[in-house]
C-alpha cells in the first residue's frame, strides 16, 4: 500500500525562553530562539512508524512560517521524513490560527495526501484546534488527540483518552490525525539522520504558488484581534520555612488563617 | 435583546459546572440560549433555566454518540442558523474547542479560545486571556463575524438568574460527511469521587519527589482530607506513577482553584504554566532552590513523607 503522509510542525519561540509580545502585539519571534514544537516531535515520530508498516511511504513535513521556521523542518527530517515544504511569504505576517488553517490547507491539497498527521497542540499558541479545522476544511475525517494510532487496510484507528471515557476511534482515509504526548516518546536524530537531512529536498512556496491573496492571511486578514497585552506582574514573595519537625503543623496554621481549614 | 449560543457541557443531562459560569457570562452580552444535544434535556433544563436560559435548544440523535465531533457541529450549526445570536460560547473541553473550531470555519466568524474572562465591549464581546505560560494577560475581540469564544473553568461565578428556559426541539440533519469517525467503542473512566480537576477549589499535586505509585495515597489522603482534586507533574505522570487525566501543566490540565498544593514538585515551565493563575499557592519540597519557591505564598523546604502526613493529620483533627 503507498501511503502520502503530510505532517504538519510549528516553528515556535522556546517555552523555557523569556517570550514577549512584539509592537504589533504579535507574538515576538525574534527575541528569543525558536525550535521545532516539541508536541510536533510526537507527530513525526507517529508518522515515522506509520510509514514502517506500510510497503511504500512517502513522508512530507509541512511548515508556514518566517526563514528561520526552515530549522524546524531539519529537525523533522533529520528524524527520518522525506521531504519538506516550507510556505514563507512576508505578507503572512500576523496570520491567526484561521488562516494559518486556510495556507495549511491549500499546500496539503498540493503535496496530495492519504493521511494527515498534526501534534496535538502548539506550545506557544496552544490553541489545539487546528486539526479538527484540517479536517473540516479537507472534508475529511478528524482522528484528533490520540494516544495510539495505527493505519492498516486503508483505515486509520486510534485511541482518544478524554476525561469521562476512553474512546477507540476509526476512520477511513483520506484523514487528519493528531497525536498527543502520550503517544510515545519521539526519537533523537542520529548522526546518519542528521548528514542525510541535509541532502532532503526543501521546497519553499510563497502565497501566489497557493493562490492565496495576501488580504485573506496576515494580521489585517485575521478575525481576531489582541488588543492589549500585559505582563503578568511577578508574585509577591511568599514565606518559606524549613522543616525542623513541625513544617506540617505550620502550613496548617497557615491554611488556618487563608480560612482553607 | 440579542440572544447568545451557550453550548451545553452535560453527562446524560447533568449539566457540568462550566456550562453554569458560561451562562453567567452569557448574561453579560445577551440572553441566553442553551443548546443541548443528547440525552436528558428533561433533566438539564431546569438547572439552565435556574441559570438565566431564555430558552433551550433540544436535539438527539444517536450520531452524537456513534461518531466524533462532527454530527455535533452540525447541530450547533443549525442551532445557530436558527437563532442568529450575537456569539456562541462554549467550554474549554478537548471536544468543546473542536467543535468550536470547526462552527467558527462554517459560519465564517473568527475565534478564541481559552478565556479566563468575557465583558460587554462596543465592538463585541471582549475576551480575556492568560498567554505564555500566564506570563503576559491579553484581551482580544472577534473581528468577523458572530465571535465563537472557548471559556475556561472558573471564569466566573455560578450565579441563579431565573429564566424561562422553555425547551424546544432542534431539528438537525447530520450529514452523511459529518459521520466520518466512526466511535467503535467508549470505555467510561471510573469516577474517583473527587471533584473534578479542572473545577476544584483546592488542588493538591504530587510530583517527582513522591517517588512511586504506591506513594500517591500520601497526596490523595492530603486531598481527600482538604475535599480537593489530586493532580500529578508531567514527570510522575510519564513516570506511570499516576493517570495523565491527572496532570496538570502545559499537555496536561490547567488549573486555577483558590489553593494549589504542590508536594515534590521542582516548578518546571511546563507545570507552571497549568496552575501559575492559582489564587494561593502552597508548596513543599526538599530542594530549597526548586523554582516552585518562587511561586508560592507559602512554602516548606523540608521532605514530604514527613510534612504531608503531619498536615493531613492536623486538617482532619483541625476539622474533627
Amino acid at each position: 500500500m503507498s501511503l502520502r503522509i503530510v505532517v504538519c510542525v510549528k516553528y515556535v519561540p522556546d517555552a523555557t525562553g523569556d517570550r514577549h509580545f512584539a509592537e504589533d502585539l504579535t507574538t515576538d519571534r525574534d527575541a528569543v530562539d525558536g525550535l521545532l514544537s516539541e508536541l510536533d516531535e510526537y507527530a513525526v515520530e507517529q508518522a515515522l512508524q506509520i510509514a514502517d508498516g506500510v510497503d511504500d511511504a512517502e513522508i512530507t513535513v509541512l511548515t508556514v512560517g518566517p526563514e528561520d521556521a526552515k530549522d524546524a523542518l531539519r529537525k523533522a527530517l533529520s528524524m527520518g521524513a522525506d521531504k519538506a515544504v516550507h510556505v514563507e511569504d512576508d505578507d503572512l505576517h500576523g496570520t491567526d490560527a484561521l488562516g494559518t488553517s486556510l495556507v495549511l490547507t491549500k499546500a496539503i491539497e498540493k503535496i496530495g495526501y492519504d493521511l494527515v498527521v498534526c501534534g496535538m497542540a502548539s506550545t506557544d499558541g496552544t490553541m489545539g484546534i487546528l486539526p479538527a479545522i484540517l479536517a473540516e476544511r479537507l472534508g475529511v475525517p478528524q482522528v484528533t488527540l490520540l494516544s495510539e494510532v495505527g493505519v492498516a487496510d486503508g483505515k486509520v484507528t486510534g485511541r482518544r483518552d478524554g476525561d469521562t471515557a476512553s474512546e477507540q476511534l476509526e476512520a477511513a482515509l483520506p484523514a487528519v490525525v493528531s497525536v498527543t504526548d502520550q503517544s510515545g516518546e519521539a526519537r533523537y536524530p542520529s548522526f546518519k539522520g542528521i548528514m542525510a537531512a541535509k541532502k532532503k529536498p526543501v521546497e519553499s512556496w510563497d502565497l501566489e504558488d497557493l493562490d492565496l491573496e495576501a488580504g485573506e492571511v496576515g494580521l489585517a486578514g485575521a478575525w481576531t484581534a489582541v488588543q492589549d497585552a500585559t505582563e503578568r506582574p511577578a508574585r509577591t514573595a511568599g514565606t518559606v520555612v524549613k522543616d525542623e519537625g513541625e513544617g506540617g503543623k505550620q502550613l496548617a496554621e497557615f491554611l488556618a488563617g487563608q480560612k482553607f481549614i | 435583546m440579542a440572544e447568545v449560543l451557550v453550548y451545553v457541557d452535560h453527562v446524560d443531562g447533568a449539566v457540568r459546572k462550566p456550562t453554569l459560569e458560561l451562562l453567567t457570562l452569557a448574561r453579560r452580552i445577551g440572553e441566553p440560549v442553551a443548546v443541548h444535544l443528547g440525552a436528558g434535556v428533561d433533566t438539564a433544563a431546569p438547572v439552565l433555566a435556574e441559570h438565566g436560559a431564555v430558552k433551550v435548544l433540544a436535539a438527539d440523535a444517536p450520531e452524537f454518540a456513534d461518531y466524533l465531533v462532527a454530527p455535533k457541529v452540525d447541530a450547533l450549526q443549525a442551532a445557530y442558523d436558527a437563532v442568529s445570536p450575537v456569539a456562541v460560547l462554549v467550554a474549554s473541553s478537548a471536544e468543546g474547542k473542536e467543535i468550536a473550531a470547526r462552527l467558527a470555519v462554517r459560519i465564517g466568524s473568527g475565534i478564541i479560545t481559552d478565556a479566563i474572562d468575557l465583558e460587554a465591549g462596543d465592538e463585541g464581546p471582549i475576551a480575556t486571556q492568560s498567554v505564555f505560560a500566564a506570563a503576559f494577560t491579553t484581551k482580544s475581540r472577534v473581528t468577523k463575524g458572530a465571535p465563537v469564544i472557548t471559556v475556561k473553568p472558573n471564569a466566573a461565578a455560578v450565579e441563579a438568574a431565573p429564566a424561562a428556559g422553555a425547551v424546544e426541539q432542534l431539528a438537525v440533519t447530520v450529514a452523511d460527511s459529518s459521520k466520518g469517525t466512526k466511535i467503535v467503542s467508549r470505555t467510561p473512566r471510573e469516577s474517583s469521587g473527587r471533584p473534578e480537576l479542572t473545577e476544584a477549589a483546592i488542588v493538591v499535586s504530587g510530583g517527582r519527589g513522591v517517588n512511586g505509585a504506591e506513594n500517591f495515597p500520601i497526596i490523595e489522603g492530603l486531598a481527600d482530607s482538604l475535599g480537593a482534586a489530586v493532580g500529578a507533574s508531567r514527570a510522575a505522570v510519564d513516570a506511570g506513577w499516576y493517570p495523565h487525566t491527572n496532570q496538570v501543566g502545559q499537555t496536561g490540565k490547567s488549573v486555577s482553584p483558590q489553593l494549589y498544593i504542590a508536594a515534590g514538585i521542582s516548578g518546571a515551565i511546563q507545570h507552571r504554566a497549568g496552575m501559575q493563575t492559582s489564587k494561593t499557592i502552597v508548596a513543599i519540597n526538599k530542594d530549597a532552590e526548586a523554582p516552585i519557591f518562587d511561586l508560592v505564598d507559602y512554602g516548606v523546604v523540608g521532605d514530604l513523607f514527613q510534612v504531608v502526613p503531619q498536615l493531613t493529620e492536623e486538617v482532619t483533627s483541625r476539622k474533627g
